[in-house]
Protein backbone atom coordinates (compact mmCIF):
# COMPACT_ATOMS: atom_id res chain seq x y z
CA UNK A 1 0.00 0.00 0.00
CA UNK A 2 2.92 2.64 0.60
CA UNK A 3 4.06 1.96 -2.98
CA UNK A 4 0.86 3.75 -3.79
CA UNK A 5 0.98 8.08 -5.20
CA UNK A 6 -0.52 10.32 -2.53
CA UNK A 7 -3.15 12.43 -3.93
CA UNK A 8 -1.05 15.98 -3.38
CA UNK A 9 -1.92 18.50 0.01
CA UNK A 10 -3.59 21.57 -0.55
CA UNK A 11 -3.67 24.65 2.09
CA UNK A 12 -6.89 25.43 2.80
CA UNK A 13 -8.42 29.61 3.84
CA UNK A 14 -11.71 30.24 3.89
CA UNK A 15 -13.69 33.40 4.31
CA UNK A 16 -16.65 33.00 7.12
CA UNK A 17 -18.28 36.21 5.62
CA UNK A 18 -18.59 38.49 3.00
CA UNK A 19 -15.89 41.09 3.46
CA UNK A 20 -13.52 39.39 6.11
CA UNK A 21 -10.22 38.01 5.16
CA UNK A 22 -9.65 34.13 3.90
CA UNK A 23 -7.99 32.48 6.90
CA UNK A 24 -5.71 29.63 7.05
CA UNK A 25 -7.73 26.88 8.15
CA UNK A 26 -5.45 23.52 7.82
CA UNK A 27 -5.19 21.23 4.84
CA UNK A 28 -6.28 18.62 2.47
CA UNK A 29 -5.20 16.26 0.23
CA UNK A 30 -7.12 15.93 -2.81
CA UNK A 31 -6.10 15.00 -6.44
CA UNK A 32 -7.09 17.91 -7.95
CA UNK A 33 -8.22 21.42 -7.28
CA UNK A 34 -11.94 21.10 -7.73
CA UNK A 35 -11.74 17.83 -4.99
CA UNK A 36 -9.86 20.00 -2.68
CA UNK A 37 -12.38 22.30 -2.65
CA UNK A 38 -14.87 20.23 -2.02
CA UNK A 39 -13.52 18.10 0.40
CA UNK A 40 -12.48 21.31 2.14
CA UNK A 41 -16.39 22.10 2.06
CA UNK A 42 -16.93 18.68 3.89
CA UNK A 43 -13.99 18.99 6.64
CA UNK A 44 -14.00 22.67 7.35
CA UNK A 45 -17.64 23.87 6.85
CA UNK A 46 -19.98 21.23 8.51
CA UNK A 47 -21.71 24.56 10.38
CA UNK A 48 -21.72 26.68 7.77
CA UNK A 49 -18.53 28.33 8.95
CA UNK A 50 -17.55 29.17 5.24
CA UNK A 51 -18.45 31.70 2.36
CA UNK A 52 -15.84 30.99 0.01
CA UNK A 53 -12.49 28.82 0.09
CA UNK A 54 -9.55 29.12 -1.28
CA UNK A 55 -6.98 26.06 -2.11
CA UNK A 56 -3.31 26.50 -2.56
CA UNK A 57 -1.06 23.61 -3.53
CA UNK A 58 0.81 23.20 -0.51
CA UNK A 59 4.25 23.05 -2.56
CA UNK A 60 3.39 26.46 -4.06
CA UNK A 61 2.71 28.03 -0.76
CA UNK A 62 6.26 30.16 0.45
CA UNK A 63 7.00 31.12 3.65
CA UNK A 64 9.37 33.27 5.39
CA UNK A 65 12.31 31.80 7.72
CA UNK A 66 11.81 32.25 11.57
CA UNK A 67 14.95 31.81 12.43
CA UNK A 68 15.31 35.02 10.41
CA UNK A 69 12.68 36.54 12.57
CA UNK A 70 14.71 39.38 14.12
CA UNK A 71 16.65 40.65 11.38
CA UNK A 72 13.78 39.89 8.52
CA UNK A 73 11.21 42.42 10.93
CA UNK A 74 13.34 45.07 12.22
CA UNK A 75 13.11 47.52 9.53
CA UNK A 76 9.86 47.91 11.56
CA UNK A 77 10.98 48.10 14.67
CA UNK A 78 12.26 51.42 15.37
CA UNK A 79 10.10 53.78 13.20
CA UNK A 80 7.22 54.75 16.06
CA UNK A 81 6.78 57.95 13.94
CA UNK A 82 4.64 55.17 11.89
CA UNK A 83 1.99 55.33 14.80
CA UNK A 84 -0.23 58.05 15.16
CA UNK A 85 0.50 58.31 19.29
CA UNK A 86 3.41 59.55 17.90
CA UNK A 87 2.37 62.81 17.62
CA UNK A 88 1.64 65.42 19.99
CA UNK A 89 -2.11 66.99 19.65
CA UNK A 90 -3.40 70.23 21.31
CA UNK A 91 -5.98 69.29 23.93
CA UNK A 92 -8.20 71.28 22.69
CA UNK A 93 -8.46 70.24 19.16
CA UNK A 94 -11.40 67.53 18.63
CA UNK A 95 -12.14 65.03 16.00
CA UNK A 96 -8.28 64.71 15.36
CA UNK B 1 23.57 28.43 16.75
CA UNK B 2 24.43 25.36 19.37
CA UNK B 3 22.33 23.20 19.80
CA UNK B 4 22.16 23.23 23.12
CA UNK B 5 21.36 27.17 23.16
CA UNK B 6 18.62 26.61 20.66
CA UNK B 7 16.70 23.92 22.87
CA UNK B 8 17.31 27.00 25.91
CA UNK B 9 15.64 29.12 23.72
CA UNK B 10 12.56 26.41 22.95
CA UNK B 11 12.09 25.88 26.20
CA UNK B 12 11.76 29.79 26.81
CA UNK B 13 9.30 30.45 24.67
CA UNK B 14 7.31 27.31 25.89
CA UNK B 15 7.40 28.54 29.37
CA UNK B 16 6.51 32.29 27.77
CA UNK B 17 3.14 30.65 26.60
CA UNK B 18 4.68 31.04 22.95
CA UNK B 19 3.05 28.79 20.51
CA UNK B 20 5.94 27.09 19.12
CA UNK B 21 4.75 26.57 14.62
CA UNK B 22 6.22 24.57 12.06
CA UNK B 23 9.24 25.81 10.88
CA UNK B 24 10.44 26.28 14.13
CA UNK B 25 13.30 24.86 15.61
CA UNK B 26 12.49 22.15 18.02
CA UNK B 27 14.19 19.43 19.76
CA UNK B 28 14.11 16.19 17.89
CA UNK B 29 12.29 14.48 20.62
CA UNK B 30 9.36 17.27 20.83
CA UNK B 31 8.25 16.52 17.35
CA UNK B 32 8.68 12.89 17.91
CA UNK B 33 6.19 12.93 21.12
CA UNK B 34 3.82 15.33 19.38
CA UNK B 35 4.21 13.20 15.86
CA UNK B 36 3.44 10.31 18.01
CA UNK B 37 0.37 11.75 20.46
CA UNK B 38 -1.32 13.75 17.17
CA UNK B 39 -1.47 10.51 15.05
CA UNK B 40 -2.64 8.42 18.05
CA UNK B 41 -5.09 11.01 18.24
CA UNK B 42 -6.59 11.30 14.78
CA UNK B 43 -6.27 7.36 14.52
CA UNK B 44 -8.53 6.87 17.62
CA UNK B 45 -11.58 9.47 15.61
CA UNK B 46 -10.70 7.70 12.54
CA UNK B 47 -11.48 4.20 14.29
CA UNK B 48 -14.28 5.82 16.85
CA UNK B 49 -16.10 6.15 13.75
CA UNK B 50 -16.60 2.04 13.83
CA UNK B 51 -18.76 1.59 17.22
CA UNK B 52 -21.38 4.10 16.45
CA UNK B 53 -21.11 3.58 12.56
CA UNK B 54 -22.27 -0.05 14.17
CA UNK B 55 -25.76 1.97 14.75
CA UNK B 56 -26.96 4.13 11.86
CA UNK B 57 -28.69 1.55 10.08
CA UNK B 58 -30.68 0.70 13.38
CA UNK B 59 -31.46 4.11 14.76
CA UNK B 60 -34.51 3.95 16.30
CA UNK B 61 -35.76 6.99 14.76
CA UNK B 62 -35.01 9.16 12.03
CA UNK B 63 -34.20 12.17 14.26
CA UNK B 64 -31.65 10.01 15.81
CA UNK B 65 -30.10 8.44 12.92
CA UNK B 66 -29.93 12.08 11.56
CA UNK B 67 -27.88 13.65 14.36
CA UNK B 68 -25.55 9.80 14.70
CA UNK B 69 -24.79 10.09 10.97
CA UNK B 70 -23.50 13.82 11.74
CA UNK B 71 -21.74 12.86 14.97
CA UNK B 72 -19.97 9.86 12.97
CA UNK B 73 -19.24 12.49 9.97
CA UNK B 74 -17.51 15.32 12.60
CA UNK B 75 -15.52 12.11 14.06
CA UNK B 76 -13.97 11.94 10.32
CA UNK B 77 -13.38 15.08 10.35
CA UNK B 78 -11.52 15.55 13.76
CA UNK B 79 -9.26 12.55 12.64
CA UNK B 80 -8.48 14.75 9.35
CA UNK B 81 -7.97 18.31 11.57
CA UNK B 82 -5.48 15.93 13.67
CA UNK B 83 -3.78 14.31 10.20
CA UNK B 84 -3.66 18.21 8.99
CA UNK B 85 -1.74 19.46 12.44
CA UNK B 86 0.87 15.80 12.31
CA UNK B 87 1.58 16.41 8.44
CA UNK B 88 2.79 20.20 9.59
CA UNK B 89 5.34 18.48 11.47
CA UNK B 90 7.43 16.49 8.40
CA UNK B 91 4.99 13.63 8.52
CA UNK B 92 2.80 11.98 5.44
CA UNK B 93 -0.57 11.15 5.25
CA UNK B 94 0.05 7.52 3.76
CA UNK B 95 3.07 7.16 6.18
CA UNK B 96 0.59 7.74 9.10
CA UNK B 97 -2.39 5.78 7.49
CA UNK B 98 -0.03 2.76 6.87
CA UNK B 99 1.20 3.04 10.64
CA UNK B 100 -2.24 2.64 11.67
CA UNK B 101 -3.16 -0.32 9.30
CA UNK B 102 0.29 -2.09 10.41
CA UNK B 103 -1.09 -1.83 13.44
CA UNK B 104 2.53 0.31 14.20
CA UNK B 105 0.74 3.53 15.68
CA UNK B 106 -2.20 3.03 18.72
CA UNK B 107 -5.54 4.60 18.93
CA UNK B 108 -7.64 4.84 22.29
CA UNK B 109 -7.80 1.52 23.64
CA UNK B 110 -11.69 2.53 24.08
CA UNK B 111 -12.89 1.64 20.54
CA UNK B 112 -11.61 -1.64 21.14
CA UNK B 113 -15.44 -2.34 23.22
CA UNK B 114 -17.76 -3.63 21.18
CA UNK B 115 -21.59 -1.42 21.01
CA UNK B 116 -24.09 -4.25 21.67
CA UNK B 117 -27.25 -1.83 22.41
CA UNK B 118 -28.79 1.30 21.18
CA UNK B 119 -28.02 2.41 25.07
CA UNK B 120 -24.07 1.88 24.21
CA UNK B 121 -24.64 5.24 21.68
CA UNK B 122 -25.82 6.79 24.79
CA UNK B 123 -23.02 6.20 27.05
CA UNK B 124 -20.17 6.86 24.15
CA UNK B 125 -21.55 10.04 24.12
CA UNK B 126 -21.93 10.62 27.45
CA UNK B 127 -19.19 9.14 28.85
CA UNK B 128 -16.37 7.80 25.98
CA UNK B 129 -17.02 11.85 24.51
CA UNK B 130 -16.86 13.47 27.72
CA UNK B 131 -13.85 12.04 28.85
CA UNK B 132 -12.69 12.87 25.45
CA UNK B 133 -13.46 16.54 26.20
CA UNK B 134 -11.86 16.50 29.34
CA UNK B 135 -8.72 16.04 27.37
CA UNK B 136 -9.62 18.02 24.36
CA UNK B 137 -10.14 21.59 26.34
CA UNK B 138 -6.54 20.83 28.39
CA UNK B 139 -5.21 20.19 24.69
CA UNK B 140 -6.62 23.68 23.13
CA UNK B 141 -3.15 25.41 25.42
CA UNK B 142 -1.02 22.80 23.96
CA UNK B 143 2.54 24.33 23.10
CA UNK B 144 2.31 23.43 19.60
CA UNK B 145 0.04 25.65 17.50
CA UNK B 146 -1.46 23.99 14.86
CA UNK B 147 -2.45 21.25 17.65
CA UNK B 148 -4.11 23.73 19.45
CA UNK B 149 -5.77 24.78 16.72
CA UNK B 150 -7.09 21.88 15.80
CA UNK B 151 -8.42 21.13 19.01
CA UNK B 152 -10.38 24.27 19.41
CA UNK B 153 -12.00 23.31 16.63
CA UNK B 154 -12.93 19.82 17.61
CA UNK B 155 -13.86 20.86 21.51
CA UNK B 156 -16.42 23.48 19.55
CA UNK B 157 -17.99 20.81 17.95
CA UNK B 158 -17.27 18.12 20.47
CA UNK B 159 -20.23 19.06 23.05
CA UNK B 160 -23.11 18.09 20.90
CA UNK B 161 -21.66 14.80 21.20
CA UNK B 162 -21.81 14.44 24.23
CA UNK B 163 -25.55 16.19 25.43
CA UNK B 164 -26.63 13.83 22.21
CA UNK B 165 -25.21 10.76 24.25
CA UNK B 166 -27.15 12.37 27.51
CA UNK B 167 -30.19 12.72 26.23
CA UNK B 168 -30.65 9.24 24.75
CA UNK B 169 -29.50 8.06 28.51
CA UNK B 170 -32.13 10.11 29.81
CA UNK B 171 -34.33 9.18 27.67
CA UNK B 172 -33.66 5.47 28.06
CA UNK B 173 -33.56 5.87 32.08
CA UNK B 174 -37.12 7.35 32.19
CA UNK B 175 -38.84 5.19 29.98
CA UNK B 176 -39.62 1.61 30.55
CA UNK B 177 -38.19 -0.97 33.31
CA UNK B 178 -36.44 -2.50 30.12
CA UNK B 179 -35.28 1.06 28.91
CA UNK B 180 -34.08 1.91 32.59
CA UNK B 181 -31.94 -1.98 32.55
CA UNK B 182 -30.30 -1.52 29.39
CA UNK B 183 -29.24 2.15 30.19
CA UNK B 184 -27.69 0.59 33.54
CA UNK B 185 -26.45 -1.70 31.63
CA UNK B 186 -24.31 0.46 29.12
CA UNK B 187 -23.12 2.59 31.91
CA UNK B 188 -22.13 -0.76 33.99
CA UNK B 189 -19.99 -1.57 30.63
CA UNK B 190 -18.60 1.85 29.80
CA UNK B 191 -17.63 3.34 33.36
CA UNK B 192 -14.73 1.75 33.81
CA UNK B 193 -13.02 1.72 30.15
CA UNK B 194 -13.97 5.73 30.24
CA UNK B 195 -11.99 5.66 33.29
CA UNK B 196 -8.82 4.56 31.83
CA UNK B 197 -9.29 6.70 28.79
CA UNK B 198 -7.15 9.08 30.93
CA UNK B 199 -4.41 7.19 30.57
CA UNK B 200 -1.83 4.95 33.10
CA UNK B 201 -1.81 6.24 36.96
CA UNK B 202 0.87 9.43 37.04
CA UNK B 203 3.34 7.50 39.09
CA UNK B 204 3.15 4.75 36.12
CA UNK B 205 3.39 7.49 33.02
CA UNK B 206 6.71 7.96 32.35
CA UNK B 207 6.00 10.25 29.13
CA UNK B 208 3.93 12.66 31.05
CA UNK B 209 6.76 14.80 33.12
CA UNK B 210 8.52 15.59 29.82
CA UNK B 211 4.97 16.40 27.81
CA UNK B 212 4.07 18.61 31.21
CA UNK B 213 7.50 20.19 30.73
CA UNK B 214 6.89 21.29 26.99
CA UNK B 215 3.71 21.69 28.04
CA UNK B 216 2.17 19.60 25.25
CA UNK B 217 0.17 18.23 28.27
CA UNK B 218 -1.03 21.02 30.48
CA UNK B 219 -2.90 18.52 33.24
CA UNK B 220 -2.05 15.45 34.76
CA UNK B 221 -3.79 12.04 34.05
CA UNK B 222 -5.35 11.68 37.10
CA UNK B 223 -6.38 15.27 37.65
CA UNK B 224 -8.56 14.43 34.51
CA UNK B 225 -9.54 11.66 35.54
CA UNK B 226 -10.75 12.99 38.68
CA UNK B 227 -12.56 16.09 37.39
CA UNK B 228 -14.50 13.67 35.41
CA UNK B 229 -15.47 11.27 37.66
CA UNK B 230 -16.57 14.69 39.76
CA UNK B 231 -18.68 16.13 37.08
CA UNK B 232 -20.29 12.99 36.21
CA UNK B 233 -21.63 11.10 39.37
CA UNK B 234 -24.24 14.06 39.92
CA UNK B 235 -24.89 13.38 36.11
CA UNK B 236 -25.64 9.92 36.95
CA UNK B 237 -27.90 11.03 39.92
CA UNK B 238 -29.86 12.73 37.49
CA UNK B 239 -30.54 9.89 35.76
CA UNK B 240 -31.65 7.38 38.50
CA UNK B 241 -28.66 5.44 37.36
CA UNK B 242 -25.89 3.38 39.65
CA UNK B 243 -22.27 3.92 38.87
CA UNK B 244 -20.56 0.22 39.15
CA UNK B 245 -18.18 1.19 42.27
CA UNK B 246 -18.59 0.50 45.50
CA UNK B 247 -16.25 2.23 46.81
CA UNK B 248 -17.28 5.61 45.40
CA UNK B 249 -18.33 8.38 48.02
CA UNK B 250 -17.84 11.66 48.61
CA UNK B 251 -14.89 12.97 50.64
CA UNK B 252 -15.80 16.32 52.24
CA UNK B 253 -12.22 16.93 53.11
CA UNK B 254 -10.67 16.84 50.13
CA UNK B 255 -13.98 18.17 48.18
CA UNK B 256 -13.58 14.89 45.53
CA UNK B 257 -15.38 11.47 45.38
CA UNK B 258 -12.95 8.77 46.47
CA UNK B 259 -13.34 6.25 44.26
CA UNK B 260 -12.23 2.26 43.85
CA UNK B 261 -9.16 0.86 41.64
CA UNK B 262 -9.04 0.52 37.95
CA UNK B 263 -8.41 -2.51 36.32
CA UNK B 264 -4.67 -1.40 35.00
CA UNK B 265 -4.28 -5.49 34.06
CA UNK B 266 -7.31 -5.31 31.77
CA UNK B 267 -6.54 -1.93 30.46
CA UNK B 268 -2.84 -3.30 29.85
CA UNK B 269 -4.01 -6.05 27.92
CA UNK B 270 -6.47 -4.27 25.96
CA UNK B 271 -3.21 -2.03 24.33
CA UNK B 272 -1.70 -5.12 23.88
CA UNK B 273 -4.38 -5.97 21.40
CA UNK B 274 -6.29 -8.79 23.53
CA UNK B 275 -9.61 -6.12 23.48
CA UNK B 276 -12.71 -7.90 22.90
CA UNK B 277 -13.06 -5.80 19.38
CA UNK B 278 -9.17 -4.86 18.46
CA UNK B 279 -8.84 -7.35 15.73
CA UNK B 280 -12.50 -6.46 14.06
CA UNK B 281 -11.64 -1.99 13.88
CA UNK B 282 -7.89 -3.04 12.63
CA UNK B 283 -9.54 -5.58 10.00
CA UNK B 284 -12.41 -2.98 9.24
CA UNK B 285 -10.00 -0.23 8.44
CA UNK B 286 -7.29 -2.16 6.61
CA UNK B 287 -10.38 -3.62 3.95
CA UNK B 288 -11.92 0.01 3.88
CA UNK B 289 -8.64 1.32 2.45
CA UNK B 290 -7.91 -1.60 0.26
CA UNK B 291 -11.72 -0.94 -1.12
CA UNK B 292 -11.03 2.43 -1.54
CA UNK B 293 -7.54 2.09 -3.53
CA UNK B 294 -9.06 1.98 -7.20
CA UNK B 295 -11.20 5.57 -6.09
CA UNK B 296 -7.57 7.03 -5.43
CA UNK B 297 -6.36 5.53 -7.85
CA UNK B 298 -8.83 6.97 -10.92
CA UNK B 299 -9.40 10.36 -9.30
CA UNK B 300 -5.53 10.48 -9.57
CA UNK B 301 -5.72 9.48 -13.46
CA UNK B 302 -8.26 11.93 -14.08
CA UNK B 303 -6.95 14.61 -12.78
CA UNK B 304 -3.27 14.24 -14.44
CA UNK B 305 -5.28 13.54 -18.02
CA UNK B 306 -7.20 16.94 -17.22
CA UNK B 307 -4.24 18.64 -16.19
CA UNK B 308 -2.29 17.53 -19.79
CA UNK B 309 -5.51 18.50 -21.73
CA UNK B 310 -5.21 22.41 -20.39
CA UNK B 311 -1.58 22.24 -20.94
CA UNK B 312 -1.93 21.23 -24.55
Amino acid sequence: MSNEKDWPLWEIFIQSKRGLDHKHVGSVHAADAQMAIENARDVYTRRNEGNSIWAVLAENLHASKPEDQGAFFDPADDKVYRHPTFYVMPKEAKYI
Amino acid sequence: MMESNQETLFQQKVDAEQKIEPKDWMPAEYRKNLIRQISQHGHSEIVGMLPEGNWITRAPSLRRKTVLLAKVQDEAGHGLYLYSAAETLGIGRDELVDQLLSGKAKYSSIFNYPTITWADMGAVGWLVDGAAIMNQVMLCRTSYGPYARAMVRICKEESFHQRQGYEIMNVLSHGSPEQKAMAQDALDRWWWPSLMMFGPSDKDSPHSVQSMKWKIKRQSNDELRQIFIDRTVQQAEVLGLKIPDPKLKWNEGTQHYDWGEIDWAEFFDVIKGNGPCNKERLTARQKAHADGAWVREAALAYAEKKAKKKAA
